[in-house]
Order: C-alpha cells, then sequence, then structure tokens
C-alpha cells in the first residue's frame, strides 16, 4: 500500500521556487491500476520519483507497506527499491553492452543470487515476455518494443509489489504500444500495483483509476 | 552481488571499449614494463659485476699514482706527483700481510708474427699477476719469477691474439715483435670472454718493466696487492699508505681497497636503480591521468546506466565500488602487460645479450602489479565518487 500526505517538492531555478508538487495526498491499494495525466510539466514525474524512492519529498510524508520511507537513509531506500518497485522507463534504459539476458538477470546479479537460479529465473522471463529467441541479443539488435519488452522483464524478475512505468509507450509506435500496455495490465491482473504516467488519453482510459494533474496538485482523481 | 559477478561486470566495462581501454592500459604497461625490465638488467648487471669482481677475491688493494680527493684527480699532470715504480711495489712486498704484488702498465702496442699484425692491449706484468687476478695459461707457463727489472722477454698471448697471429700452427717457443722489440712466446692463455664490451682475450702479457720501456713511462699504472684475509683492508691499506708516503714524501697516489670498489659499485647502482624507479613513478603518474580521464569520461557517458542501477536498487557505496573496481582492473590490466613486457623484455635482451645477464625476481614483479592496481584505486576516485554523487533522476534523465 502506498500512503502520501501532504507532498511538498520545490526546486530551485535560480531565485525562483518551482513547485513542482503541492500538498500531493493520495493512497494506493495494492493491486490497483493507476493513470497519471496531466500537462506537461505538471509534476507526473516528479510524482513517481517520489513515490519510486528515487526522490524525496521537501515536505510530507510517505508510507510503503507500512513502512515510513521518507525517514530512512539513502542504504535503506535502496533497498526497498531493490526488493518493492520495478520501474520502466520512456527511453528503456537497457545497458548496451550487455544482452538481453544479462540486462533481464542485472537485478538479481546486484542482489548476489546464484548463477543457476538467475539462469532458470530469467529464461523463465524471456518464455513469458516472447524472448526467448532473444536471448543473446543486445539492445542494438532489438526493436523498440522488444526492448521495452526486456525492460519489463527487468522490472519484474525481482517480483516487485509495484510497477512504476513512467511513459512506457511514449517511444513506440501504435502497435507495440497497445502490446507493452497489455503485458502490465496482465501483470496487474497477477496482483502487481501498477501506476503509469501517459500522455495518450486512450492508454489513461484503460486503468480502472486516473489521477489528474495540473500545477503540482491533484486536480481529479477517479 | 558475488565477487565474480563483481569482477565480470567490471571487466565487461573495460571490454565494451576495447581500443581505448587498450590505449589507457598500455600507459601503465609501458611504465611498469619499463621498470621491471630495467630493474632486472639493473639487479642482473649487479649480480654479475659483484661477481666478476669477487672472484679475484675481496682481499684485495689497488694504488694508482695521483691523488682523488673530492674535487677530482690531481693526477699525473701535477709534477710534485712522484711516479710509482718498481722499487715501490718491492718494498711493499716486504710488509707481513701482503701475499703478493702485481706491477701494472696498460698500453695498446702493435704486435706482429711473422706476415700477421695486429694492435692489441698490452699488459706490463709480474710473475704473481695470474696467481692475483686467477689467470690460468692453456698452454706453456705464465711470465717467470725473474728479477723484475731485469726480466726476459717472454710473451703470454690472450687467445684472440694467439689465434689471430698463428692460426692453428704452434705459438710456444715462436717470436714476436711489440713496439719493435722481440719477445719469446711462453705461454697462452684461456679464453675469457667479454667483460662489459672490453675482450679480455684480446691482450698480450708482457713483464712490467719492458712495458715502461715499451711506452717510454716511469710510473707504473697500478700496484695490486694481495693481502692475507686475516687483516682487515682498511688496516693493511693505512700500513700501505705509511710506507708509500715515507717514501714519496707525500700522499701522492691513491689507495682504492676492493671492499670500498664494491661498496662505490654498489651505490651507483643504487643510485640508477632509484633513478629508473623515479622514470617509472612518472610514467605511472602519466598512466595515472589517463586512466583518471578515461574513466571521467566512462562515467560521462555511462550516466543513464548509473541512474539505472540507482532504480534497481543499487546504493551510492555500491556504485563507488563499480566503477574503483573498473578503473582497478584497467591498471591491473595495463600491469600485467607490462609485467610481460618488462619480463620478455629482459629475456629477449639476454638472448641478445648473454654477456650481460638479467634478473628478475618476484617479489618485484608482485609489487609491482599491486603498484598499478594501487595507482589505479587512485586515480578511479575522483570519478567514481562523482558516479556515487550522482542524483539518481538526473542521471536517468541523460539519454
Ligand atoms: N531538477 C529540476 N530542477 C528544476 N526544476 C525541475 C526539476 N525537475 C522538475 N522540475 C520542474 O518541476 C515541474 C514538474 O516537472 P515534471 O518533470 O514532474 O513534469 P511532468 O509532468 O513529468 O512533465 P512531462 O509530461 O513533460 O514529463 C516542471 O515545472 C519542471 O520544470
Ligand atoms: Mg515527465
Amino acid at each position: 500500500m502506498i500512503h502520501l500526505q501532504h507532498i511538498e517538492r520545490i526546486f530551485l531555478v535560480g531565485d525562483e521556487e518551482v513547485h513542482a508538487l503541492s500538498d500531493v495526498s493520495m493512497t494506493a491499494s495494492d493491486g490497483e491500476y493507476i493513470a497519471i495525466m496531466g500537462p506537461s510539466g505538471s509534476g507526473k514525474s516528479s510524482l513517481l520519483n517520489i513515490i519510486g524512492l528515487l526522490d524525496r519529498p521537501d515536505n510530507g510524508s510517505y508510507e510503503l507497506d507500512g513502512i515510513k520511507v521518507s525517514e530512512l537513509d539513502e542504504q535503506q531506500q535502496a533497498e526497498i527499491r531493490r526488493h518493492k518497485i520495478g520501474f520502466v522507463f520512456q527511453f528503456f534504459h537497457l545497458v548496451p553492452r550487455l544482452t538481453a539476458f544479462d540486462n533481464i538477470a542485472l537485478p538479481l546479479m546486484l542482489s548476489g543470487i546464484k548463477q543457476e537460479e538467475r539462469q532458470v529465473r530469467v529464461t523463465a522471463a524471456l518464455a513469458a515476455f516472447g524472448l526467448s529467441n532473444r536471448a543473446g541479443h543486445r539492445p542494438d539488435q532489438l526493436s523498440g518494443g522488444q526492448r521495452q519488452r526486456v525492460a519489463i522483464a527487468r522490472a519484474t524478475i525481482m517480483q516487485p509489489s509495484v510497477i512504476l512505468a513512467d511513459e512506457p509507450t511514449g517511444n513506440l509506435d501504435r502497435s507495440s504500444g497497445i502490446e507493452v500496455a497489455e503485458i502490465l495490465e496482465e501483470l496487474n491482473r497477477q496482483g502487481i500495483t501498477l501506476i503509469m504516467v501517459t500522455h495518450d488519453p486512450d492508454l489513461g482510459r484503460r486503468a480502472r483509476r486516473q489521477i489528474l494533474m495540473v500545477d503540482g496538485r491533484i486536480e481529479h482523481d477517479k | 552481488m558475488q565477487v565474480n559477478d563483481f569482477l565480470r561486470y567490471t571487466i565487461n566495462g573495460v571490454r565494451a571499449q576495447r581500443l581505448r581501454s587498450f590505449l589507457t592500459a598500455l600507459g601503465i604497461g609501458v611504465g611498469i614494463g619499463a621498470v621491471v625490465l630495467l630493474t632486472s638488467l639493473g639487479e642482473g648487471l649487479h649480480h654479475f659485476i659483484l661477481a666478476e669482481f669477487s672472484q679475484f677475491g675481496t682481499n684485495l688493494i689497488a694504488i694508482n699514482p695521483g691523488k682523488v680527493t673530492t674535487h677530482g684527480i690531481s693526477g699525473a699532470l701535477v709534477s710534485n706527483v712522484r711516479p710509482l715504480t718498481i722499487e715501490d711495489t718491492e718494498s711493499l712486498k716486504k710488509l707481513p700481510q701482503i701475499l703478493d704484488t702485481v706491477s701494472v702498465v696498460q698500453g695498446n702496442a702493435a704486435i706482429e708474427a711473422g706476415s700477421h699484425q695486429r694492435r692489441t692491449t698490452i699488459y706490463g706484468v709480474d710473475a704473481s699477476a695470474s696467481r692475483v687476478w686467477k689467470f690460468a695459461v692453456a698452454t706453456g707457463r705464465f711470465l717467470p719469477d725473474d728479477p723484475p727489472r731485469a726480466a726476459r722477454s717472454f710473451a703470454i698471448l690472450g687467445s684472440k691474439v694467439r689465434q689471430e697471429l698463428f692460426g692453428s700452427t704452434q705459438a710456444l717457443g715462436m717470436r714476436v715483435r711489440i713496439g719493435g722489440e722481440l719477445f719469446r712466446v711462453i705461454g697462452t692463455m684461456e679464453s675469457k670472454g667479454q667483460l662489459l664490451g672490453f675482450d679480455l682475450d684480446d691482450a698480450v702479457y708482457i713483464p712490467a718493466s719492458k712495458a715502461l720501456a715499451l711506452f717510454n713511462r716511469e710510473s707504473l699504472m697500478e700496484i695490486d696487492l694481495l693481502h692475507s684475509t686475516n687483516s682487515s683492508s682498511s688496516v693493511v691499506a693505512e700500513q700501505v699508505r705509511k710506507v708509500l708516503a715515507g717514501r714519496h714524501g707525500s700522499e701522492d697516489f691513491t689507495i682504492t681497497t676492493q671492499e670500498k670498489m664494491l661498496d662505490v659499485l654498489g651505490g651507483v647502482l643504487g643510485t640508477l636503480t632509484i633513478a629508473v624507479g623515479a622514470l617509472g613513478g612518472i610514467s605511472l603518474l602519466v598512466g595515472g591521468v589517463g586512466i583518471l580521464t578515461i574513466m571521467s569520461i566512462a562515467v560521462n557517458e555511462r550516466t543513464g546506466e548509473i541512474g539505472l542501477l540507482r532504480a534497481l536498487g543499487v546504493g551510492r557505496n555500491q556504485i563507488l565500488a563499480l566503477f574503483l573496481g573498473e578503473a582497478v582492473v584497467l591498471a591491473a590490466i595495463g600491469g600485467l602487460a607490462g609485467l610481460g613486457l618488462g619480463v620478455g623484455g629482459s629475456w629477449f635482451v639476454s638472448l641478445l645479450v648473454p654477456a650481460l645477464p638479467s634478473h628478475t625476481s618476484w617479489g618485484y614483479v608482485v609489487s609491482a602489479e599491486l603498484l598499478a592496481a594501487f595507482v589505479g584505486l587512485v586515480a578511479g576516485v575522483l570519478p567514481a565518487r562523482r558516479a556515487a554523487r550522482m542524483h539518481p533522476v538526473e542521471a536517468l534523465r541523460t539519454e
């Protein structure tokens, strides 16, 4: 469960304060499917970064699965990211010199999980995402849709409780975009909380709950 | 993260930029290689020279005309230097600790036998030279124990001279002409090879008094003394100094003990080693700067990857460790290459110049490799810290 209360995020640009988030409060229950929408610069990414513990709020409190994560130190937050949160980015963020297999295995390797177990889990993930025949390919040998599927496989390999996706289809053509959205929705059906930032109204409408942000505030939540 | 995975990931990072990594590692490699090669040769030279010198025994004292002062040699040019004479040698021979003496005159002259002629090094010495210098004759005998001032005109040929003048024919008993005077060959020397470029076999030995006359000299060039091992060289040197100073009226000669010579030699080689080490240090420094530069570039290029790793739950310290690891791997590869260059190079040199032995000590090799890794570690600190301090959101934004 995600529980945000009175979150503020202020950036200093020169002498000017930019309120990326002002007094944002929201709760997301386990297994929810939320689309965050809104105009450019409205604070969608800022909100997602704070939920993902990549950034700290200047004010307010954040509880994740009953843990007051805003009070944890950097190392403890890293632990939580590793085990509870999976990220999917607009630009995939695959490591270019690693194969699809090794990119998916990366979180397992960083957590010190043994080679044999990695082999089993990554092979299963490759099969699940229809990438079995691409295991040895490097990112530059994959299509956009395939890259994003590798990224999603990587995001889910540690079996997180939440997936945070910042415009996951923003860099894909229409059909690959729909394919990726369907994969994410399937993961959501299996119980993972899915929070997705999108500019695409059609994609946004597929979510059971939509949050509209304007000027760093939640304008609309339904 | 498991150790082998850590290594695999860092090596992978190094390998991803093969050419760049190779060139950077080369900087370290050349430094380590040069140091290993030069110190191997230096050390080999040290062992070699030590062996060469101590083959004559360490109880050897040499006396040369002229006083070596800290201002340099005030030698034969100064008129109040009295010549070292055969009589000086005779008087020193009477000292109880002195076992043997050799008067030495050296010069170049032409030697003729029949139609063959050759310029060679002439050594005017005493019968004792073969004992003191531990020379062995191959055929015949060395100079006889004639009275030094009335020595007969006998000559002993070095193996090369013998070969050049007589080829495969008999040399013993033949007459040779040296500087116009006739000598009878009574012995030939065994081949002794080269010492630091000097051909020891391209030499002829004749009595000292004959050589003085031949070169029209008054003074011996050196008197060598062999003293008993019961007394220390410095004590003997002091007695020699008293006797000679008494005869000459002043100390217009220089006494060098073998011990002292070895000391000086050791000092010179030590300084040389330090100089080589300093050179190597400079190239390591340059190599280190290269690693710092390349790692800074790598951190810039891989900002997105750093952001990703942070998002995947890697802490700042682990980012630091990963990039430090990469710098160390880079430097260690360079170090290994350098060791290969150095050891291979010294092996190659010893093939080309067998007389110059090389000596690579394993302790040295290990510490050179550790040093290379340490340079990598130090050079990696700044870029790795920059990587660790990046804000994950900022890092992820760059693409
Ligand atoms: N590091 C930063 N420094 C200064 N201002 C920032 C920084 N990050 C975000 N902002 C500002 O905060 C506000 C919200 O930015 P954010 O990236 O969250 O918007 P967004 O809704 O994701 O926009 P988009 O749809 O274009 O991605 C913007 O006005 C932006 O300029
Ligand atoms: Mg955004």
